[in-house]
């Protein structure tokens, strides 16, 4: 297998309802992505392109299409992934096989949603589409739901009791908008305090307003090249050094393993054996906080915390910048906003500006971090993980 | 290889109170709801089987922002059920109102009942789902 290295990346600001089509959003990401990498659309061979909801937010499927010729990448092969609010990332994770396998040189893989634009009653029966529709939506399950019957699963199984368990699960959503006003394309830039995350409305109990995501709009592109072909681009390449996804049935039928996510564990010990890493070898993780018991339960299956102990990695400072493994230093899902195609390749965008050390006049830079995680979850059990690397 | 237990005659079942799951000839485990492989092996060697029903709630949500089409529904309670013969189900819980349940509610021995969603522009079919009450 040939090494694959990101070699230019885009990024819309995430927000609430815009009036930019998909394909403008997308578009504007991928010329910038295209700029950075000294690119001309023709030399792009193929487009991987997470896109969830189009047909539902503007009557548009098969919008991948369109996008190659807006951005003037005239006819080549353009591939829509659909993995819910994963989908870019399994758009990466197809994008660097292909790449890896010498068949392309150099892809151009992103993602772009309107979930914003969609407004929530629309959003919540949307979102709820990544369950099973005829089996468990019928009970009125939605994507809150979800997580909060694993919240109160989490308090039973690991007895940790419901109100500790909600501190915890508030200094998260504190955490992430402390880092999110820093981040120039979140969708917050405001600060909460944990009495303001306990006080919010109850959306669905346990869960606060500020315990879960916002709906967002917004795209971001990255474009993968072959070993050779990055180091004519870039003399700063950020290496992707493993991949791994995993699927599940419904959510009921996760009984051995819930709260658990077995098929977090089973991608994540991919993309770690792949790269020859461990969990302590991980300098920065964008990880899917979707909610924010969402959070904790990653960062144990990610191997950063024994079960039972996710929420102590806030309560003692260490998901933080100088923490032992600083999480969501973008703002995660939670400030940064969520615009659900368009999340995973986000993650590798926050990454591996992380990696570059670009980040230091945001005031948000991991100092001297070489190596990266991204944890992406869509719907009640599609995982996908990146490993990137420093390669320089 | 045609499917053992379908929707419609799981569902079909289901609104006239009875539960069908699928029973494993190959590892005894019981599967529901149904599937064309045994949950638990993967087999293809099952049997149709009535569930008793009965079971005790693993957790719970109260849904206080119900989907496009379904606002009036809530504040609805959510409950996954570990029933009896082993399986886990998801369904609604009737016997308490939603704003006053606690986590006492887990681990309380619950018994089947019935509610069809009419189904909605998106999921035409509707479909039954349990509505527990307390055994």
């Amino acid at each position: 297998m040939k090494k694959v290295a990101v070699v230019g990346m885009g990024h819309t600001p995430f927000t609430f309802a815009v009036e930019k089509t998909s394909v403008e959003l997308f578009s504007e990401a991928a010329m910038d992505a295209l700029d950075e990498a000294h690119l001309k659309p023709a030399e792009i061979q193929a487009l991987f392109l997470g896109n969830c909801l189009g047909d539902f937010s503007e009557g548009q499927a098969m919008v991948q299409s369109y996008i190659a010729n807006d951005i003037g990448a005239f006819h080549i092969p353009a591939t829509r992934f659909e993995g819910a609010c994963a989908s870019s990332s399994l758009a990466v994770r197809d994008a660097f096989i292909w790449v890896a396998s010498g068949f392309y040189d150099v892809v151009m893989v992103g993602g772009v949603e309107k979930a914003a634009s969609m407004g929530t009653p629309l959003a919540t029966r949307t979102f709820a589409m990544f369950s099973d529709a005829h089996y468990e939506y019928t009970a009125g399950l939605t994507f809150p739901a979800v997580f909060a019957m694993l919240a109160h699963l989490y308090s039973t199984k690991h007895s940790v009791p419901i109100k500790k368990l909600k501190e915890q699960m508030a200094l998260i959503s504190v955490q992430s908008h402390e880092y999110g006003i820093k981040n120039p394309n979140a969708q917050f830039h405001k600060a909460v305090t944990v009495e303001d995350v306990l006080k919010g409305f109850m959306v669905c109990r346990p869960l606060q307003l500020l315990d879960c995501c916002p709906f967002s709009d917004g795209a971001a592109v990255v474009i993968l090249a072959s070993e050779e072909k990055a180091k004519e681009l870039t003399d700063k390449p950020v290496y992707l050094t493993g991949v791994g996804q995993a699927s599940a049935g419904r959510l009921s039928s996760q009984k051995d393993h819930l709260p658990r996510l077995r098929s977090r564990e089973i991608s994540v010990k991919q993309a770690y054996d792949m790269a020859g890493i461990k969990p302590e070898d991980v300098d920065i993780c964008e990880l899917h906080d979707c909610f924010s018991i969402a959070s904790i339960l990653a960062v144990e299956s990610l191997g950063f915390a024994d079960y039972g102990k996710g929420g102590e990695l806030w309560e003692k400072g260490e998901a933080r910048i100088g923490g032992r493994i600083p999480v969501n230093i973008s703002g995660g899902l939670k400030s940064k906003g969520h615009p659900i195609g368009a999340t995973g390749a986000s993650q590798v965008y926050e990454v591996v500006h992380q990696l570059r050390g670009d980040l230091e006049a945001q005031g948000r830079q991991v100092e001297g971090a070489k190596v990266g995680l991204t944890d992406t979850l869509g719907g009640d059990g599609i995982v996908c993980n990146l490993v990137l690397q420093k390669g320089y | 290889m045609e499917y053992k237990l379908t929707f419609k005659d799981y569902n079909d079942a289901l609104k006239k109170g009875n539960l069908l799951g699928l029973k494993c000839r190959t590892c005894g485990a019981i599967t529901c709801p149904p599937k064309m492989t045994c949950q638990e092996c993967a087999s293809t060697d099952l049997d149709v089987t009535e569930l008793s029903g009965s079971g005790k709630i693993v957790t719970f949500s109260v849904v206080n922002v119900g989907p496009e089409g379904r606002e009036a529904e809530a504040p609805y309670i959510l409950v996954l059920v570990q029933l009896d013969e082993g399986p886990w189900i998801m369904g609604n819980f009737a016997d308490i109102d939603p704003n006053k349940v606690t986590m006492d509610l887990i681990d309380k021995r619950v018994q089947l009942g019935v509610k069809v969603f009419p189904g909605d522009k998106y999921s035409p079919d509707g479909g039954a789902r349990p509505l527990f009450s307390f055994a």
